[in-house]
């Protein structure tokens, strides 16, 4: 997993609420078994103008030129609902998004960012529409000061849990991690295995 | 010091703390299905990283997998097929257990996983699905996850999880008799909206609850998902210790007893704090009905779809004018009356036996309106199989249902069968998303009993009041 300090780049203004998974990425896109080859299904359903076909909506917002290098995506209220699907995020972070701004996000989502590089970063509403406004002018997001600096120079402070923090500055593998521990896993294993002996089948 | 059942639950499964609010916890159960486990599995191999406790893992094939009678692993879902067949591989190599196309235990994940006794109190168990919470009901610390940290429960036997808050729902008096819990979930949902329980760990609790049996509290906590929570609970009761008891994978002899001893300590302590706590009267539930594209965009059967200023503060404007023009409804018009042009009964919320009796009860001897394409699809195949010995496969065939193989069919698009463009459909799912149920498709969820007088009247239409006989 790449990891993520600070960056400077463009954020390309996606201004709903409730965008969910499959917009994300419909399932129809899900064409093979594997974790890449997603990025051409990223907002199939909005960035091509029928399905299965690959003719560009002039006005939705990925295709039009100022925003062809965005790295950020700002985004309306509980983004990234609706199925667990991983593919959301490795399609977003296939095609380049580092971080995704919005008011609030669905759970399930908000881990998958984190374990494939993708800063989630909550923000009120009122500063993503005036971030949004201002666009396309790049935004600065640091995750060392955990601080979003707009085009005009306003300082706008984010929070993320120290454990989420932490794996996305370091891009830490987090299963190499936990197995570093497997000793204090056996461990517990064996003394739950005699305290709730009829969880752990013969 | 008192504490609330997940607290109690997740002090139980605790390895060690991580810095901050976090900790490594104990995975007892994990869950697969073909849409995402085989990209798991395949993920993990490559990874030369074995599976630390396969007896405790699980995978059935739900998602993708045909329902047209006489399926086997060719599937209208193009591709398709390499994740059924991903999956099995997968599921093997790892010696995981694996409930196959034909295997009779096959089923929805949170269908089968309670059936076979995989679900039990006490117990925390993942899968890559969102509707995880679904097995939250039994009493159990059950929530969705994503496909890496799917990878790292089976590598570890343990997740990296934050801690988190808490939030209560005290339902007390009890349902009318015509409203089921599925119009509970409605109901809550178009109170307090999409973000209503987000992050947290929504205990339901209060008589209403109680007086739910199994079936209807999974339908209850499949929907905690679309509040946003991370998981919904409820505490374990004798009702649930009878449906559990017998069950292949349920603990059998002096492991039973111990088991059940422990099951009884799990319930949230009197004074236990939540960080929120809601109140709800079961009376004031009425059949319901969703109007736009989320859920929380529900309302009584026969109220009118509302007007952006009734709903300031939860829709923006933009989004409710998207949502009407998408299901082409206007406000103050009421959405019974609509013209439907498919009825569908199946999903993880209501696919389960009491589902199908209740939507039975309506459809028996009578026929579906001529321009209703009506499909029901049972939850498993012991769903369906104990469906058909008490003859309720002929009362939907007779009425001009389509009779199904297990799985979750249309309550999503995965690529191939749907409804068709612009078709209103009413559904027993969870979903009414843009597109949820196939490209420009328009769904509104109820529940089944909804479902099937629509389907005979033809347009969106209550059921009648009266006592269920078969
Ligand atoms: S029935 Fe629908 S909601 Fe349930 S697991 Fe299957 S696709 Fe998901």
């Amino acid at each position: 997993m790449t990891p993520f300090t600070s960056m400077t780049a463009i954020a390309a203004p996606l201004i709903r609420d409730n965008i969910d998974t499959d917009a994300i990425i419909p399932s129809r896109e899900m064409k093979t078994v594997g974790k890449t080859g997603l990025k051409e299904g990223l907002f199939a359903g909005w960035r091509y103008l029928a399905m299965g076909s690959r003719d560009l909506t002039p006005d939705f917002i990925l295709n039009q030129p100022a925003y062809r290098d965005a790295k950020f995506l700002l985004s309306g209220a509980n983004f990234g609902c609706g199925s667990s699907r991983e593919h959301a995020a490795w399609a977003l972070a296939e095609y380049g998004f580092r971080a995704i701004v919005a008011p609030s996000f669905n759970p399930i989502f908000h881990g998958n960012c984190i374990r494939n590089g993708i800063v989630p970063v909550t923000l009120a509403i009122d500063d993503i529409t005036e971030l949004a406004d201002a666009m396309p002018a790049p935004i600065h997001i640091s995750l060392e000061e955990m601080q979003v600096t707009g085009a005009d120079g306003i300082a706008l402070p984010f929070h993320l849990p120290e454990e989420a923090r932490r794996a996305l500055l370091l891009g830490l593998d987090p299963i190499g991690q936990t197995l570093l521990e497997a000793d204090r896993i056996k461990a517990f294993l064996a003394k739950d295995a005699l305290s709730r002996p009829w969880i752990y089948p013969n | 010091m008192s504490k609330t059942l997940f607290e109690k639950l997740w002090d139980i499964h605790v390895v060690m703390d991580i810095d901050g609010d976090a900790a490594l916890l104990a995975i007892d159960r994990v869950l697969m299905h073909e849409r995402t486990g085989g990209v798991a599995l395949e993920s993990l191999a490559l990874a030369g990283r074995p599976v630390l406790a396969p007896e405790r893992a699980f995978a059935t094939m739900d998602h993708i997998v045909d329902t047209r009678p006489g399926r086997g692993d060719a599937t209208l879902m193009p591709t398709g097929t390499a994740f059924i067949q991903a999956t099995r591989q997968g599921a093997r190599a790892a010696g995981i257990h694996l409930f196959d196309i034909t295997d009779p235990r096959q089923g929805i994940v949170h269908v089968m996983s309670p059936e076979q006794g995989i679900l039990i109190p006490g117990i925390t168990l993942v899968c890559p699905d969102s509707h995880t919470c679904t097995q939250g009901a039994f009493g159990a610390l059950a929530w969705g996850i994503g496909s890496s940290e799917a990878e790292h429960a089976l590598a570890t036997g343990t997740l990296r999880v934050q801690r988190p808050g808490t939030m209560r729902i005290m339902i007390d008096s009890q349902l009318k008799p015509n409203v089921s819990a599925k119009d509970l979930a409605l109901h809550i949902l178009s109170r307090i909206g999409s973000a209503g329980a987000r992050g947290k760990v929504l205990e339901y609790a209060g008589s209403a609850i109680s007086a739910l049996d199994a079936e209807g509290r999974m339908t209850l906590c499949n929907m905690a998902t679309e509040l946003g929570a991370f998981t919904a609970i409820i505490a374990p009761d004798q009702k649930i210790f009878d449906y559990v008891k017998g069950r292949p994978f349920a603990p059998q002899g002096v492991d039973w007893d111990a088991a059940l001893a422990s099951w009884q300590s799990l319930y949230s302590d009197p004074d236990a704090r939540f960080d929120t706590d809601l109140r709800f009267d079961a009376a004031d539930v009425v059949p319901m009905v969703s109007w736009g594209t989320s859920p929380q965009q529900s309302l009584a059967l026969g109220a009118p779809v509302p007007t952006a200023q009734a709903v300031a503060g939860r829709d923006t404007a933009e989004a409710h004018a998207r949502a009407r023009d998408y299901m082409d409804v206007t406000p103050g018009q009421p959405v019974t009356g609509l013209r439907i042009d498919g009825a569908f009964i199946g999903s993880c919320t209501n696919s389960r036996l009491s589902d199908l009796r209740r939507a039975a009860a309506i459809l028996k001897g009578q026929h579906v309106a001529d321009h209703v394409r009506a499909i029901c699809v049972p939850g498993s195949s012991q769903v369906k199989a104990q469906a058909e010995a008490e003859g309720l496969d002929r009362i939907f065939l007779d009425a001009g249902f389509e009779w199904r193989e297990a799985g979750c069919s249309m309550c999503f698009f995965a690529g191939g069968e749907s409804f068709g463009p612009q078709q209103r459909v009413i559904s027993s799912t969870n979903r009414n998303f843009e597109s949820r149920q196939g490209p420009s498709t328009r769904t509104h969820i109820a529940s089944p009993e909804t479902v099937a007088a629509s389907a005979l009247a033809g347009v969106i239409a209550a059921a009648p009041v009266r006592e269920i006989s078969l």
